[in-house]
């Protein structure tokens, strides 16, 4: 089992310990010792490692350097929003507070390169100083030159430094247009099926036998593994729904054994699972509230999406309704649907269309107020006078973000605007005023 | 079991990797010197001669030094630098700044690095100077009273020269060039880039000002030469302690370079690359597999690594994606099949995987909108596709046009990879029309 673990530098115990905690990433780890070499020689200038979320990059890293006590930094660019976030901290981890508070206000690379170079020839390095970035990818956000000042770290400083970029984006997108410094890269491929059934069985129940757990494993996997491949998220799912699964068993109704009764029992459950807790449309607490109280049905709680109705005054509505159908509809079709004698249109060439020009595939598009208005004249049944009120409810669908105006040059004179909600709260919306929007819709003609 | 034994008791075995790995890694990683650079013997004569002018004559100079990324240029220039320090007047006289492009971003930055490497931190101390020039007038000024009573030539070495280009108003290299140009105090300004079009970034007045001395390291390197080169480099020098092991692996890496699946590995990377970087990355690769157990480079660890370092992410990232992603990128590659390369949003693809799905009798893959809305925003993370523009806030995020950053044959290559392919997926991929 550890045999992909071993290194003259370490003792055979120690790999041993860090191989338990790293299952199914033993090869990695492997690799990257070697690369990383004994303590006291010098290491590659930069790794960059790259994988999927959840693939055990960071944990990999800080299982080796805690359990190996390597001198090491660990930073995570999210942290840092400033440069100086950053320097402090590795300062700080490397030589101490003294170092780091000799940090002028606002430091520059060459103010953190003096002052490592200072601390450096007082402390020089016995063992190779390792530099963990996480999230790395939001480093080439930040300054252009910090990038390529890390990766070529080791030769700027003249210290025995090796900086790990750990990242879900491949390297070719990091690449500044001058070039750089190349890193090592490293692969950390993703879990497989029969490696996430290993990790996840791990947890397993006191009060229940571990094949039991695994059993419960086999299912989830099952059900989410064709969406979800992210050992975190699968986890979570896991710990959420085990109290279900072992229901059938405390109630006495089936044994451990009886696997099949007990898949009927949870897939169902597993299924709403997937549309609500995995959405986050109901959030885990609500969820374990809902496994609880047993009577209510689950999913009858309703998600954060089904809060999006919202109530609107009744001009609004049809406000909404007309911008609607304007944003969806070709303007040529108008005259066919709203004017009451409306002349002769062909129907031949009216109903020409395809797919390609579907407004619901391709997103509303964008109308004047002018035609907006008439629309609106045209689906209210009573008279509306055009009053400031009408014109003041415009713009306050444009707060609530329910339109969009589109180009901003012009405020006052023929401002355009876009209709940004979706079919199922418009049809909602509808029949609240009982429109059938529907008849309406070129699409669905 | 029993062999490895044997050989953890030979302790010397165990000493000698641990040489033979310090040994390469001083020299892959912290790119030590060599003791005479190779291939570069009339660039390094050429600006020995300039700088030794520079040095014991007072001479002002200005050069160039232009090579691509991993050419060797830094390496020279440190060559140059450690046989001019040798001879002991030069060694007394010359001063020298080194600063750095990646470090000092702006002038300011730049003069207080001058002023510290020339330590003159406590004549300068407080005062305040109107321009630039006057304060680097004042710093060389200060050199020259600072000696007995010549002046002491100093040694500006810019890397990364490029980006001093790009300051406002090229202040520092105005200066610094008029210096070298006009009679003041001697100083050698030595300019390292990867640009070959650098002369072109430079203000008229700087360029003038210039002696459009360049010294090009363009490789010209033929494969016979780079294998040898491999070779010297994966050899131990003589003064190693054990000689019996030196010999011993000396002979195993000429065996190995002569290995006809290791020439075809070389050939490759050749033709890929010639600069010493990337050689230097493979070597380290292989070196990495060395161990107590297996002391020598074998074959078999110089394919492993080429295989490392020639690896293609993208596919790699594809391999771990889920089966709805992975139906979602087969209907983002039909769609761009069908409509030439246009931009598509959520919608569209998901149209597309419907009529798959409505094709197939089994509804295995029936997943909500929102399921398949968050697959999609998962490829949008990983940057598998690319927003057309950057302004989300105003659209809907399903119509968001979107552009796929792959190819076709990274498509059809991952899914042959792709454990457990479901056959109709994998036939809805094959199928010219969507």
């Amino acid at each position: 089992m550890t045999s992909l673990l071993r290194h003259q530098a370490y003792e055979e115990e120690r790999l041993q310990r860090v191989a338990e905690k790293l299952p199914c990433r033993e090869t990695q780890a492997g690799t990257l010792l070697s690369l990383m070499g004994q303590p006291q020689q010098y290491s590659y200038p930069s790794i960059f490692i790259y994988g999927h979320r959840a693939s055990g990059k960071s944990h990999v890293m800080q299982v080796l350097l805690k359990e190996l006590e390597l001198p090491h930094a660990t930073v995570s660019c999210v942290e840092c929003v400033s440069v100086a976030l950053l320097f402090e901290q590795l300062l700080l981890s490397f030589f101490g507070c003294d170092a780091a508070s000799l940090l002028p206000r606002s430091p520059s690379l060459s103010d953190f390169v003096r002052i490592y170079r200072q601390q450096c020839s007082q402390s020089p390095a016995k063992q190779t100083r390792y530099i963990v970035m996480e999230k790395a990818e939001l480093l080439r956000d930040t300054d252009a030159n910090l990038l390529p000042a890390l990766l070529r770290l080791q030769e700027l400083v003249e210290d025995n430094v090796t900086i790990i970029l750990l990242s879900e984006i491949v390297w070719d997108k990091f690449r500044p247009n001058t070039g750089c410094f190349e890193p090592l890269l490293l692969h950390f491929p993703d879990y497989s099926k029969g490696e996430l059934q290993q990790i996840l069985s791990q947890d397993k129940h006191p009060s229940y036998s571990a094949e039991f757990y695994s059993s419960y494993i086999n299912i989830l996997l099952g059900v989410f593994y064709s969406v979800c491949r992210d050992l975190r998220e699968l986890r979570h799912l896991a710990a959420l729904n085990f109290s279900k699964f072992c229901e059938p068993l405390a109630d006495g109704k089936v044994k451990e054994t009886d696997t099949h009764k007990l898949w009927r029992n949870i897939e169902p459950h597993l299924k709403k699972a997937m549309q609500t807790v995995y959405l986050r449309e109901v959030s885990s607490l609500q969820w374990e509230q809902m496994q609880q109280t047993e009577e209510k049905e689950t999913g009858t709680v309703r998600g954060l999406s089904a809060h999006t109705h919202v109530e609107l005054p009744y001009y609004s509505k049809f406000l909404l309704i007309a911008a609607y159908l304007a944003s969806y509809n070709p303007a040529r079709t108008d005259k066919r649907f709203f004017l009451k004698h409306h002349g002769k249109i062909r129907k031949t060439n009216f109903l020409k269309k395809n797919e390609k020009t579907s407004n619901h595939l391709l997103g509303p598009k964008p109308f004047p107020l002018d035609r907006l208005l008439a629309i609106f004249y045209s689906v209210v049944d009573n008279r509306v006078a055009p009053t400031a009120s009408i014109f003041s409810q415009i713009s306050s669908l444009v707060t609530l973000q329910l339109l969009t105006q589109v180009s901003h040059d012009d405020q006052l004179d023929a401002p355009k605007y876009k209709c940004a909600v979706s079919m199922d709260f418009m049809c909602a919306i509808s029949r609240t005023v009982s429109f059938d929007i529907v008849k309406y819709l070129y699409d669905f003609l | 079991m029993s062999k490895r034994k044997v050989k953890d008791d030979h302790m010397p075995v165990g000493e000698c990797i641990t040489q033979v790995q310090e040994v390469f890694r001083e020299r892959f990683c912290c790119q030590k010197l060599p003791e005479q650079p190779e291939g570069v013997e009339s660039q390094h004569k050429h600006l020995l001669e300039l700088l030794k002018r520079t040095a014991v004559h007072g001479e002002s100079n200005s050069v160039l030094i232009v090579g691509p990324r991993g050419a060797g240029k830094t390496m020279l220039l440190k060559c140059v630098l450690r046989d001019l320090l040798e001879e002991k007047e030069v060694e007394k006289n010359l001063l020298q700044v080194h600063l750095n492009g990646l470090l000092q971003t702006d002038d300011r930055i730049a003069l207080k690095e001058i002023t510290r490497q020339l330590n003159l931190e406590n004549v300068v101390g407080d005062k305040v100077f109107g321009s630039f020039a006057e304060t680097l007038g004042f710093l060389l000024e200060a050199l020259k009273k600072g000696d007995r009573s010549s002046s002491r030539p100093v040694l500006f070495v810019l890397d990364e020269f490029d980006l001093f280009a790009h300051h406002k108003n090229q202040t520092l290299l105005y200066n610094l060039f008029d210096v070298s140009q006009s009679a003041q105090a001697p100083i050698a300004v030595v300019g390292v880039t990867c640009r070959l079009d650098v002369l072109e970034l430079l203000e008229k007045r700087v360029k003038s000002r210039f002696s459009h001395r360049q010294i090009h390291l363009l490789s010209s390197l033929t494969f016979p030469q780079y294998a040898e080169r491999v070779r010297t480099q994966l050899s131990l020098p003589d003064d190693f302690p054990d000689d019996k092991f030196a010999q011993d692996w000396n002979a195993s890496v000429k065996n190995l370079c002569e290995d006809k699946s290791v020439e075809e590995v070389l050939q490759r990377h050749f033709n890929s690359s010639k600069d010493y970087r990337m050689m230097h990355m493979l070597l380290m690769l292989c070196l990495s597999r060395v161990s107590v157990a297996k002391p020598n480079i074998k074959p078999a660890d110089v394919l492993e690594a080429s295989k490392m370092c020639f690896t293609d992410a993208k596919a790699n990232m594809l391999h771990g994606l889920s089966i709805l992603e992975l139906c979602l990128v087969i209907a983002m590659k039909h769609l761009n099949d069908v409509y030439e390369g246009e931009p598509f949003n959520l919608q569209m693809v998901h149209n597309e995987f419907k009529k798959f799905l409505h094709r197939k009798s089994s509804s295995m893959y029936n997943f909500e909108q929102p399921v398949i809305m968050k697959a999609f925003e998962h490829l949008q993370q990983l940057e598998l596709i690319r927003p057309v523009d950057s302004s989300s806030a105003k659209t809907q995020r399903e119509y968001q046009l979107m552009r796929l950053m792959l190819d076709h044959s990274q498509i059809m290559e991952a899914l042959q990879k792709y454990p457990q392919c479901p056959t109709d997926v994998k036939q809805w991929a094959m199928s010219a029309f969507g």
